[in-house]
């Protein structure tokens, strides 16, 4: 017979052991009291909700899907899968236009691009600011990440020649970030890549990974784009290449976000896609190098995203910044940033979001370094915003020690 | 006037008695309850919490079938806060024959229970957790009830009355002039207090323990105990109750209550004297388990959180001893007419949501002794707290936007919701956060609800009854018992005896996540807490 001693139950949550660990990791709590906390609002709240989906709390949007509790449950229970879960199948409010643009990432990209100088500048104005708080409670406090006038999609086409050339080649999966904010992130990867012997293609037509989508109430949506993402990945993986990533959220989402939340099966690519910084410091093991310049001197202090703690991947990124001759180097705590996505962008959201990231601005304030280096694009904006320190994503810090 | 008499004494505390004190307070009388523990500490708070739509009855029984579907449309009216309203499917295995379904589904319509044929596969999109290789399914009006709230609810209600209740109170003789029984003699099994009451009609309303108290008044009845074993599931796997379509049997029905499930039983005699001390074997727990599987697949895959077990009050209606006449019916004696002891009825047999009519049977009795003129109307009027129909309406009465704990309060109280005070900030904490209980919930149990113990409490309130089995709420529950009664010391103790009874129903199935838990609540409160 099989019994449950053997088994890992489909309900995970039954495996809680009610020690409060999540409780007392998670960084919303400790800042906004009407959350419930991961425990409450994951574990216990599912059997009230199993019972009746009127015990559903709206409180649970508080949640900021870092994934900090699930990093310190000792016994496996996917805390924040339950409570975003919970979200997608009980909350009946429609999402709401603001969340809806902020979560259609990809969709405004497109629409912000061809006017690039203009939309930026419009943004930058404290006129919109105030605004788009009072019309779509989008805080006026935040600074809004800039569009790019060339897609990063654009100009690795025009470079694919040349990237065919080498012998090795990967997909990479740039993200929206990369192909309508900052390009030069994609860049700073192919000349890295190049620089170990390896061409980089564009997937057959990405789409935006969806994780705002699921964070804002359009989880239908996102299971379309992660239906295409996993086609077009598979079409990768299919001849024979590893994809990789300059995003630590893109990369938890298709990895696991898609089968857990969106119910997507990904098994035929999970396993190919992952961070560059780890596929790179998996080539240097091997033996490959990298040459580095000899005047390179920076202080630079590593924040690890949550979502790449999660992956359990920060090593990667750690290990490659210290690798660079001439890098002083400061790992940050563990601290969550507060932005988590569209999360901090919300005015209801913005006193939680600084004060919970406030520990991680004192702690860089206090090291006082060149650049903070972060594999995230929000965390670059909340620090960036908050502390006045440039920040850098690992890769383009590889990108700028090179001596090529 | 003397304060310790009364027109009548019913002894036992659990849902005949209750019911029986609320129906005589409803027609006047002065009323006294007395119970040697706590409320629904036998059968009543040991069995499935089902409430019977009389179709497990209607091929073999139909009057006992006919009275379930009258009651349960009763209940449905007057208990709506204990009430689940899930409906229940009869289902049909590849193991079982179909046609005993259209004989079922006949005998159902005859006894006036709605029984409907349905797809099988409308069958597991109703209800997704059911055994997908079904045959056949029939819809009834099956639920749930939560027979403490039921059994607190009608103790409470008799209390508005003017009942007086005495827990904790033991009877250890009656008072007998001649042929008949006056009063009973009391001790208080906390206190040591000893004390006579005085009433010309006494109820013996002591379920399986009703041929002891018969015994201590000098008369025989005949009962045949008959301990069913049940389990527990950490969460509700289903949301309707599943029954095997077939000859009633083992282990074949499985009922969800609250946010739990529970499987349930065997059947098995035992001895009068093993009443007080029953244990679930593995034996048991094995068959629940692999029956259970058949009904719903996942129980086998599903955490268990506690075994227990019950003693059936089934009674031979006449003082045959060798059990051939015995009834599952009600049974209520006279025993001025059977045994020429004029005083002194008892009422026993019938099911736990046949209560209600067990009381109107037992008072009509006591009315008739009294030669009071007054109709029973417990068919009518709602216990306290089922004036609402749902707890949705409930809680958005009693508060703006309420909180989940508060709506599971509502969904536990019922309208006395209201009666949760929030006067502090700390009324809003949590005490048991598997079922989310506030610090006012506790309060307001402790000051309505005649709570001496840790374990009164949770069959008030549900502390204790989560995941967790006591792990948490147990000592802070603890700490406002111990202000209430101003005692640290009694309660240091009480809250030693309430972690053992909970370790006494996980024992039976101490495995898995389980055995881990309940591990982690050891090291908490003998390592860390000293105790």
């Amino acid at each position: 017979m099989k019994l449950q001693e053997y088994t890992t139950s489909a309900h995970n949550f039954e495996e809680c052991m009610k020690c409060t660990v999540c409780t007392a990791y998670c960084p919303v709590l400790q800042v906004n009291p009407l959350y419930p906390g991961p425990k409450q609002a994951g574990p216990d709240g599912e059997r009230l909700r199993l019972k009746d989906p009127y015990f559903f709390n709206y409180a649970l949007k508080y949640c900021l899907n870092c994934k900090r509790c699930e990093v310190a449950c000792p016994s496996g229970v996917k805390v924040a899968d339950l409570i975003q879960s919970a979200r997608i199948k009980y909350d009946t409010h429609p999402p709401k236009l603001r969340d809806q643009m902020l979560a259609s990432t990809d969709f405004m990209g497109k629409l912000a691009r061809p006017f690039a100088p203009i939309v930026n500048g419009v943004t930058g104005l404290g006129i919109t600011k105030t605004v788009l708080d009072a019309t779509l409670a989008i805080d006026h406090r935040r600074t809004f990440p800039k569009y790019s006038g060339r897609s990063f999609e654009g100009w690795l086409k025009r470079h694919s020649k040349e990237q065919a050339r080498f012998q090795e080649q990967v997909a990479y999966f740039h993200g929206c970030y990369v192909n309508y904010n900052y390009p030069q992130l994609g860049k700073d990867l192919v000349k890295v890549l190049n620089a170990l012997g390896v061409g980089v293609q564009l997937l057959d037509k990405e789409k935006c990974c969806g994780i705002a989508m699921i964070t804002n109430g359009m989880a239908r949506e996102a299971a379309k784009h992660a239906t295409h993402n996993v086609e077009v990945l598979g079409k990768a993986v299919a001849q024979g290449l590893k994809v990789v990533t300059t995003s630590s959220t893109c990369t938890l989402t298709i990895r696991d976000e898609y089968p857990e939340l969106l119910k997507v099966d990904n098994t035929a690519v999970r396993d190919s896609l992952l961070m560059a910084t780890r596929f790179i410091y998996e080539k240097l093991e091997k033996g490959a190098t990298l040459k580095f310049r000899a005047d390179y001197h920076k202080k630079i202090a590593y924040h690890t995203p949550c979502h790449l703690e999660k992956l359990g991947w920060g090593v990667f990124s750690e290990r490659l910044l210290r690798m660079i001759p001439g890098v002083e180097f400061t790992l940050l705590n563990s601290n969550c940033c507060g932005i988590s996505g569209t999360y901090g962008f919300k005015k209801e959201n913005y006193e939680s979001s600084q004060a919970i990231g406030q520990p991680l601005f004192d702690q860089i304030k206090t090291v006082n370094p060149d650049v903070v280096a972060c594999d995230c694009e929000t965390c670059k904006w909340q620090i960036e915003m908050s502390t006045g320190y440039p920040v850098m994503n690992p890769i383009s810090i590889l990108a700028e020690a090179l001596n090529v | 006037m003397n304060p310790n008499e009364f027109d009548v004494i019913i002894i036992g505390g659990g849902i005949t008695g209750a019911g029986t004190q609320r129906d005589c307070a409803m027609r006047g009388l002065r009323t006294l309850l007395v119970e040697r523990s706590d409320i629904a500490t036998g059968a009543t708070g040991r069995n499935h919490g089902l409430l019977h739509s009389g179709a497990r009855y209607a091929v073999n029984d139909a009057e006992s079938a006919e009275e379930c579907i009258r009651e349960n449309m009763i209940l449905r009216r007057i208990a709506a806060h204990c009430i689940d309203e899930t409906d229940g499917l009869f289902i049909t295995l590849p193991e079982d024959d179909l046609a005993y379904q259209q004989t079922f589904v006949d005998a159902c319509r005859k006894a006036g229970i709605g029984a409907e044929i349905i797809d099988p596969e409308l069958a597991k999109r109703l209800e997704p957790s059911v055994n997908p290789a079904l045959i056949g399914a029939v819809k009834v009006p099956d639920g749930s009830v939560d027979p403490f709230r039921l059994c607190a609810a009608n103790m409470l209600d008799a209390k508005l009355h003017g009942g007086q209740v005495r827990l904790h109170t033991e009877v250890t003789r009656f008072i007998r002039e001649g042929d008949t029984i006056k009063g009973v003699h009391t001790r208080n099994r906390q206190t040591g207090e000893e004390a006579d009451y005085y009433a010309p009609v006494t109820v013996n309303a002591c379920g399986i323990w009703g041929q002891h108290i018969a015994q201590l008044a000098g008369v025989k009845i005949g009962m045949f105990p008959a301990k069913g074993a049940l389990l527990i599931f950490a969460h509700r796997v289903n949301n309707l109750v599943i029954n095997r379509c077939r000859k009633p049997s083992n282990a074949d029905i499985l009922v969800p209550g609250d946010t739990v499930c529970v499987i349930g039983t065997t059947s098995t005699r035992i001895p009068f004297e093993e009443c007080d001390h029953v244990a679930v074997t593995p034996d048991e727990v094995n068959l629940l388990i692999t029956e259970g599987a058949k009904l719903a697949p996942s129980l086998s895959e599903t955490r268990i959180l506690r075994a227990y077990a019950g003693v059936r009050p089934l009674v031979s209606a006449d003082d045959d001893p060798s059990g051939r006449n015995i009834s599952r019916g009600i049974v209520c004696l006279d025993h001025e007419e059977r045994d020429g002891l004029k005083g002194f009825i008892t009422i026993t047999g019938g099911k736990l949501m046949t209560y209600r009519l067990m009381a109107e049977m037992a008072t009509d009795m006591v009315c008739k002794k009294l030669a009071v003129e007054k109709a029973c109307a417990t068919a009518e009027t709602p216990l306290p707290g089922s004036e609402e129909k749902s707890y949705e309406a409930v809680a958005q009465k009693v508060w703006e936007s309420p909180t989940t704990a508060q709506k599971a309060a509502a969904s536990r109280m019922g309208t006395r919701a209201s009666r949760i005070r929030s006067a502090n900030r700390h009324d809003d904490d949590l005490i048991c956060e598997c079922e989310e209980v506030s610090v006012g919930e506790i309060n307001a149990a402790i000051e309505r609800l005649d709570v001496s113990t840790l374990t009164d409490l949770r069959r008030r309130t549900r502390v204790g009854m989560g995941t967790c089995q006591g792990e948490f709420c147990a000592c802070r529950a603890a700490g406002l018992l111990a202000k209430a009664h101003g005692c640290v010391e009694r309660e240091r103790k009480d809250l030693a005896d309430f972690l053992q009874e909970r370790w006494k129903g996980n024992f039976p199935i101490g495995w898995g996540d389980t055995l881990r838990e309940a591990e982690y609540t050891q090291w908490i409160y003998k390592h860390v807490l000293g105790i």
